[in-house]
């Protein structure tokens, strides 16, 4: 059974790029089309917190150190 | 419950200057993990280049030195001479390392000066908008080659890691590419030894790392990571080029 | 100490050790490759470290290196190798760094000649790389002389965190004279708590940077660096004034081209003739102080250069207007005899009258 995680943003240092969300082995990450953070880009976010893995995949690929991820 | 990925101490806590997407950011991070897992922040002094990385200086979280364009293995040689025993590194982008300092980087690989380079190949001048880099691909189009890199006018572009890993003095010598979590942990290693070669005073160490340019390649950042890997690695192979001290190994049996 | 017998490249170099030099990072060029093979020889020996680089732009860089960490450093070459250097020179003195750099110059433009010359003056006086900034420049006329400028070069290098240069010519690098190396006072010099030298968890980092992407933030930096010269201005300026009481017409020189200059003094004085000698030892920041000695008897400077004529514009700064200002010099090479500038001088006096 996989491991459960958490993955937390600091969304107002992403620059929406995305590259976060195409690594994601579960699919729970998004750009929130519906929101502007300071810097001006729609900030990444993680659609259902109970499916994270804790792979790090997402932090591995952020070039811009927004996500922490936690292994519960 | 455990944190299993959080931001290193090894960079500052300031937000990059880097465009979207740009794996300058995941490169730095690489760097200053590898510093941090050695124990050597609080004894090295980093030199950083012309070009995009240009305010690295800002970025580790090290005793830091802005070198002119190109000259880094130059700066870095006179920092280690003087002190031989702290941990110096450069970071460099190819038009830096690979066009206008050439001449250092060769040297500094034929003297096995002890230090180690971070060289960041995206294939392209990033921080000048997008002109043709030493490394820029047959056919691509940049703003100085408009119809795209022709060979018989602008040259092939230039291998740096099989060039210098003919060098004697070039002690480690590996491709790596940021296009993907196995290949960025595949880097974040060969970054680690090649920091570890310096610290067991062993000489000159060098990570090529395939790298993009979302902006001036003009494309989507998760798409850049596939350009990278459809289009520079097969003329910019992945792999280890030199390791000399197993080659020490061999050689003994 | 007694004298020795030396030649002027090499006791630079001995110099420059006693000075507490360390390392020097160079590259051959005539007329000063003495200089690094007497460093190769002996910097090792004083337990620092000598590297020919593989070319002038990286021994520079290297230079800058060093500096930023906080050691005593030393670089060397001649006019084509100092414009090579330029880049390098400049971001020292933007990065506020000290070192040392030595110039035997040699006829230009472009390769020249290997022959002795003074026509990099306005190189070392404005600069000489890009930017706005300075560099202290010393030019000794003897081999003493050279010994004595390169030990207070690496003092006032590290007293105002700025490059120094020792301004040669062919002619002082490969002469021999008897030298004498004094021990010099140790100078009150600041902690050089700014250099990369690994934080070591004690301080936060230190940057070693001339880059100021904010134009008014670049700005303060070259207000800061424009009071740094103007008190090197206020507190630097040397030069030698021999005979300056009564002088109709004082000769203005420096280096090699003041000895002759000092000659063909000495030959129409004894015929009777009043000539002073006002001999520049900076070249920046230039002695105005020593020009404010001119005697009211004196009517006429003739500047004596080794090139078409460097010097002599500073000179009618200086002077605004208030005397007339002549010139002679040879270039390409050729040394100004001391008939040359008699010559010169009588002409001058001839149409005074």
């Amino acid at each position: 059974m996989a491991a459960k995680g958490r993955v937390t943003f600091s969304q107002d240092q992403c620059k929406g790029c995305g590259l976060c969300v195409d690594v994601c082995p579960v699919h729970i990450l998004a750009l929130d089309r519906e929101s502007i953070n300071a810097k001006g880009y729609n900030p990444a976010y993680c659609t259902d917190q109970e499916k994270c893995i804790a792979c790090t995949n997402c932090a591995t690929m952020c070039p811009d150190l927004v996500i922490v991820v936690e292994r519960l | 419950m455990a944190v299993v990925f959080e931001r290193t101490k090894g960079l500052t806590p300031i937000s990059t200057h880097y465009c979207p997407g740009c794996t300058h950011g995941i490169i730095h991070r690489l760097t200053a993990e590898a510093m941090e897992e050695l124990g050597v922040l609080d004894q090295a002094i980093g030199v950083a280049p012309v070009g995009c990385s240009v305010l690295a200086y800002k970025y580790f979280n090290c005793d830091m030195h802005e070198a002119a364009h190109g000259r880094a293995p130059a700066v870095a040689t006179g920092i280690k001479r003087v002190l031989p025993d702290k941990f110096v590194f450069t970071y460099q982008g190819d038009g830096d390392l690979a066009s206008i300092g050439t001449a250092e980087i060769v040297h500094a690989a034929h003297r096995s000066e002890n230090i180690s380079v971070v060289f960041v190949n995206n294939a392209i001048y990033g921080m000048t908008g997008g002109q043709m880099a030493p490394t820029t691909l047959a056919g691509q189009r940049t703003t100085t080659s408009p119809l795209g890199r022709d060979p018989a006018h602008a040259g092939y572009p230039i291998r740096i890691s099989e060039m210098l890993a003919t060098i004697p003095g070039a002690t480690f010598i590996e491709r790596v590419a940021v296009d993907s979590p196995a290949n960025v942990r595949k880097a974040k290693r060969a970054i680690k030894r090649a920091f570890e070669i310096q610290l067991e005073g062993k000489g000159f160490s060098l990570v090529e790392v395939l790298s993009t340019c979302p902006t001036n390649w003009g494309i989507e950042p998760p798409n850049a990571l596939k350009w990278l890997k459809e289009n520079m690695i097969p003329y910019y192979p992945l792999g280890n080029f030199r390791d000399a001290t197993k080659e020490e190994v061999s050689d003994g049996q | 100490m007694a004298k020795v017998l030396m030649k002027g490249n090499e006791a630079i170099g001995e110099a420059a050790i006693r000075a507490g030099c360390r390392y020097f990072f160079g590259y051959p060029i005539t007329p000063q490759s003495e200089l690094p093979e007497y460093m190769s020889l002996h910097l090792p020996k004083a337990g620092g470290v000598f590297l020919q680089a593989e070319s002038e732009i990286a021994a520079i860089n290297m230079v800058y290196g060093a500096s930023g960490s906080g050691a005593r450093v030393m670089t060397g070459s001649s006019t084509p190798g100092i414009a090579l250097k330029q880049e390098g020179i400049s971001y020292i003195a933007g990065a506020q760094l000290p070192c040392v750099i030595v110039n035997m110059m040699r006829g230009g433009p472009g390769l020249g000649s290997i022959q002795p010359a003074q026509s990099d003056y306005n190189q070392s006086t404005r600069g000489g790389g890009g930017g706005d900034y300075r560099l202290l420049a010393y030019a000794p006329a003897s081999v003493q002389e050279m010994v004595d400028y390169v030990q207070l070069a690496f003092d006032k290098a590290d007293e105002y965190r700025n490059p120094v240069l020792v301004v040669g010519d062919g002619v002082i690098g490969q002469m021999m004279e008897p030298v004498e190396f004094r021990a010099t006072a140790a100078s009150d010099l600041p902690p050089k708590d700014w250099a990369t030298t690994g934080t070591g968890g004690k301080r936060p980092p230190n940057i070693i940077n001339s880059l100021y992407l904010d134009a008014e933030e670049l700005e303060r930096h070259n207000i800061h660096l424009a009071e740094k010269y103007n008190r090197i201005k206020e507190n630097e300026q040397r030069w030698e004034s021999v005979g300056l009481e009564g002088a109709e017409l004082v000769i203005v020189a420096y280096g090699t081209t003041a000895r002759i200059a000092k000659s063909a003094m000495e030959n129409l004085n004894r015929q009777g003739k009043k000539i002073g000698l006002l001999r520049l030892i900076t070249l920046w920041p230039f002695p105005e102080k020593g020009f404010a000695e001119l005697d009211e008897a004196t009517k006429d400077l003739l500047v004596v250069e080794m090139s078409m004529g460097q010097m002599v514009d500073d000179v009618r700064i200086v002077n605004e207007g208030k005397r007339g200002v002549h010139f002679v010099g040879r270039s390409g090479g050729v040394i100004p005899s001391t008939a040359l500038v008699e010559e010169k001088i009588l002409e001058i006096l001839e149409r005074s009258e």
